[in-house]
C-alpha cells in the first residue's frame, strides 16, 4: 500500500481554482518529486496533505488512515516544512526546535538527544544558540529542516525547500535529503526547478493547472516521450526572419514537431524529432532550398520536454505567464486563520 | 498496518485521561514560555505598560492635591480615589494587548507552526496567551500599587489585596477573550493597535476611575454605570477604604444600586459571556 494517497482533490480560493481532480500516490520509502510552475498548485497540494488545508472535495489517505477525518494522528506522522519560513525572531534556533519538541510530545530527555544529533547532522552547532532573527537564508532553511525532522516523522514534506539558496546551501541540503531518503525515509519535494526533481527523486508528478500530467520515474517520463531534442543553426548568428523561414520549411517533414525558433540561442532551431532517421532527410531538404547547416545536435529529452509536450510551453514560459497576474500580498492576507 | 500508537477516540480509560493531560501541560507549557522568552528579551511592553498608569498617577493626583478635603464622598484624599481607578486601567489596557502576539504569529505565519503539530487541544494556544496576559498585567497593577503607597494612597489589607487580585483576574480573562477575539477577526495587527488606542482612553474617562458618577453629566453617569471597568474599581476602591463589606452599595448608578458582589457578579458574567462568544470564532480558525 502506498504511504500517501491524494484522491480527486478539489480546492478553490473564491474564484480561481487551485487543484482540479488532483490524484497521487506516493510509495513508502520513495523520494517523490513534484514538479510544476509557479502557481500550479505544489503548494496548495501540500497544504492539504498536511491538514492544514480542507480540500472541497477528495480524499487523503496517510498508511491507509482518513487524514480529514483523523487530522491529529496525521500530523505526528508527517514532518513538514513550508515555502515561507516563519520563525521567532527572538528565539535561538535550540528554543525552536526544543518548542517544536514539546508540541509533538517528546519526552524532555529523548528531545535533547534529537536536538543534539540534529544539531551535529546539520552542523548548526556554530549559530543553534544565536537568536534566529541573525540567520541567513542557508541557516535558517537547514534550522527549519531541523524542526521538520524533530519527531522522527514517516513522511517528511518539504515545500520548494532550496528556493532562493546560494549553489552551496542548496547542495548541502541536497546531499542531506539523499542520505535522509537512503536511511528509509519516504520524501515528498516540490519544487519549480528541473534539475532538482531530476537529481534528487526516484518516482516525481509534473502538475499543471491543478491537475497531474505526467507520472513516473524521471527517466520514464523522458523515456515515454519517445523522441530526442534536436538543436539547429543554419549559420552562427541567424536572424528571426531566416529563423522563420526554416521553420516553415521544416514544419512539414514527417516525424518531427514542435518546431521553436530560439531567440536567446541566435536563433537556432529546437524541435523534437521520434527518431534518428529524420536528420539525413532534414538535411538533404535544407540543402535543396539553398540552406547549409551549421551546427546539429541531437540529445535526450529533460523533463522540460516532457512538460513542453503535454502543455504546449515550457517551465520557464508557464512562470513568466503567472508571475504578472498573482498577488502574492493578498494571497498571503487570505490564507491567514 | 499502522502499528504505531494512536491515541485515539477509543479510550476513556485513567491512563489515557492521564497522557492527555500530562500533553496538554507540555504544550501549554512550552506555549508560555516562549510568551515570556519573548517578553524577557523585549520586555518594552512590560515598562511601557507601568510608565503609562504611573504617569498617569503622579500628574492626576497632583492636579487635585489641593482640592477641597469635602470635594469627594466620605472626604478621601483625591490620590486614594484615584489608586483604585489607575489599578483597573493598568491591569485592563495591559490585557487589552493580548491578542498582539496571536495577531502576529497569524500574520507571519508562525501559526501553522502550530497548527500543523498534533496539539492535543487547540484550546493550549489560548490558555498560554490567558496564562500570560494574566501574569504581566497583574504584575503590572502591583507594581503601580507599589507607587500608590510611596506616594502615601495607602495600601489595602490581606483580604483587601486578595479581592484586588480576585477582581483583576476576572476583569483581565474578560479583556483577554475580547482581545483574542478581535485578534482573530480583525485582518491585521494595525488594525488591532487601532482598536486598542482608540478603546483605551475613552473607557478610561467614561469610568469611576478619576472622578465619582455624582460628578458627571447624566449622560456620562449612565455610560460610567454600565461601564465594566467601574465594576472592577468600585470593589478595589471598597478594599483600599478598609471597610470590607461586599454587602453594602458601591455604586448609585442613575438604574438603581450595585453592591460589591453585584460587581463581582455581574464581571463573572460578563468575562464568561466573551469566553462563550469567541469560542466558535477560535473554533473555526485554529482547526
Ligand atoms: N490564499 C489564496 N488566495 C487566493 N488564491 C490563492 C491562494 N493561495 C493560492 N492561490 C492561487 O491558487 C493557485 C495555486 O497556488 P499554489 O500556491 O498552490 O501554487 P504553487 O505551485 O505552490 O506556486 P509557487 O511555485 O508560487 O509556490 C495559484 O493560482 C494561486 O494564485
Ligand atoms: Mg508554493
Amino acid at each position: 500500500m502506498p504511504l500517501v494517497v491524494l484522491q480527486n482533490l478539489v480546492k478553490s480560493y473564491g474564484p480561481i481554482k487551485a487543484l482540479s481532480n488532483l490524484s497521487l500516490e506516493i510509495p513508502q520509502g520513495s523520494f517523490f518529486g513534484l514538479l510544476g510552475p509557479n502557481g500550479s498548485g505544489k503548494s496548495t497540494t501540500l497544504r492539504i496533505l498536511c491538514t492544514l488545508l480542507e480540500p472541497d472535495s477528495g480524499e487523503v489517505l496517510v498508511n491507509g488512515e482518513n487524514a480529514l477525518k483523523n487530522p491529529r494522528n496525521i500530523r505526528s506522522k508527517i514532518g513538514y516544512v513550508a515555502q515561507e519560513v516563519a520563525i521567532d525572531k527572538i528565539l535561538t534556533g535550540r528554543e525552536l526546535l526544543q518548542l517544536h519538541g514539546d508540541l509533538y510530545h517528546l519526552r524532555k530527555e529523548y528531545r535533547e538527544q534529537r536536538i543534539k544529533n540534529l544539531i551535529e547532522n546539520l552542523e548548526m552547532n556554530d549559530w543553534i544558540d544565536r537568536r534566529s532573527g541573525s540567520y541567513s537564508g542557508g541557516m535558517r532553511r537547514r534550522l527549519d529542516l531541523a524542526t521538520g525532522l524533530m519527531h522522527e516523522p514517516d513522511l517528511l514534506v518539504l515545500d520548494e525547500p532550496t528556493v532562493g539558496l546560494d549553489i552551496e546551501s542548496r547542495a548541502t541540503i541536497w546531499s542531506l535529503l539523499k542520505e535522509l531518503n537512503k536511511g528509509g525515509k519516504t520524501i515528498l519535494l516540490s519544487s519549480h526547478y528541473l534539475e532538482e526533481v531530476d537529481e534528487l527523486s526516484d518516482q516525481m508528478a509534473i502538475i499543471d493547472a491543478g491537475r497531474v500530467i505526467a507520472q513516473g520515474t524521471p527517466d520514464e517520463l523522458k523515456k515515454n516521450l519517445g523522441c530526442n531534442r534536436v538543436t539547429l543553426k543554419v549559420r552562427e548568428f541567424s536572424n528571426e526572419i531566416e529563423g522563420e523561414k526554416v521553420k516553415e520549411l521544416i514544419k512539414k517533414l514527417d516525424g518531427l514537431h514542435n518546431v521553436v525558433v530560439n531567440r536567446a540561442q541566435g536563433y537556432s532551431l529546437n524541435f523534437f524529432v521520434d527518431t534518428s532517421d529524420t536528420l539525413p532527410i532534414l538535411r538533404s531538404q535544407l540543402n535543396e532550398q539553398g540552406f547549409e547547416i551549421f551546427a546539429i545536435s541531437e540529445s535526450r529529452p529533460t523533463l522540460d520536454d516532457v512538460y513542453l509536450q503535454s502543455t504546449g510551453k515550457t517551465l520557464m514560459d508557464a512562470e513568466l505567464e503567472v508571475a504578472n497576474k498573482r498577488d502574492l500580498k493578498k494571497e498571503a492576507k487570505q490564507s491567514m486563520r | 498496518m499502522s502499528k504505531t500508537f494512536s491515541p485515539s477516540s477509543s479510550g476513556f480509560s485513567l491512563e489515557n485521561n492521564k497522557l492527555e493531560f500530562l500533553e496538554i501541560r507540555q504544550e501549554v507549557f512550552a506555549l508560555t514560555r516562549r510568551l515570556f522568552l519573548q517578553l524577557y528579551r523585549r520586555p518594552s511592553t512590560l515598562v511601557a505598560g507601568i510608565l503609562q498608569p504611573l504617569i498617569w498617577l503622579v500628574l492626576f493626583g497632583a492636579l487635585f492635591e489641593n482640592a477641597p478635603s469635602n470635594l469627594l464622598p466620605g472626604g478621601i484624599v483625591y490620590g486614594k480615589f484615584l489608586g483604585a481607578g489607575i489599578i483597573v486601567f493598568t491591569a485592563f489596557s495591559g490585557a487589552l494587548n493580548a491578542g498582539l502576539p496571536v495577531m502576529f504569529d497569524r500574520e507571519f505565519g508562525f501559526l501553522n507552526r502550530l497548527l500543523v503539530a498534533p496539539l492535543r487541544s487547540r484550546s493550549s494556544i489560548v490558555i498560554a496567551s490567558v496564562i500570560y496576559i494574566a501574569t504581566l498585567s497583574i504584575l503590572q497593577s502591583f507594581v503601580i500599587m507599589g507607587a500608590a503607597f510611596s506616594l502615601g494612597y495607602g495600601f489595602p489589607n490581606f483580604y483587601g489585596v486578595l479581592l484586588v487580585l480576585i477582581t483583576l483576574l476576572i476583569l483581565v480573562f474578560g479583556v483577554t477573550a475580547l482581545s483574542l477575539g478581535l485578534a482573530f477577526v480583525l485582518p491585521g495587527h494595525i488594525e488591532l493597535i487601532a482598536v486598542i488606542f482608540v478603546a483605551n482612553l475613552p473607557l478610561l474617562f467614561a469610568s469611576t476611575a478619576l472622578v465619582p458618577i455624582s460628578f458627571m453629566p447624566p449622560w456620562l453617569g449612565w455610560l460610567a454605570a454600565l461601564n465594566p471597568l467601574t465594576f472592577a474599581i468600585e470593589p478595589i476602591r471598597a478594599a483600599y477604604s478598609g471597610s470590607l463589606d461586599l454587602g453594602s452599595v458601591l455604586i448609585h448608578a442613575p438604574y438603581g444600586e450595585v453592591t460589591g458582589y453585584g460587581c463581582l457578579l455581574i464581571l463573572t458574567i460578563l468575562t464568561a459571556g466573551l469566553f462563550i462568544a469567541i469560542r466558535p470564532l477560535l473554533n473555526r480558525k485554529l482547526t
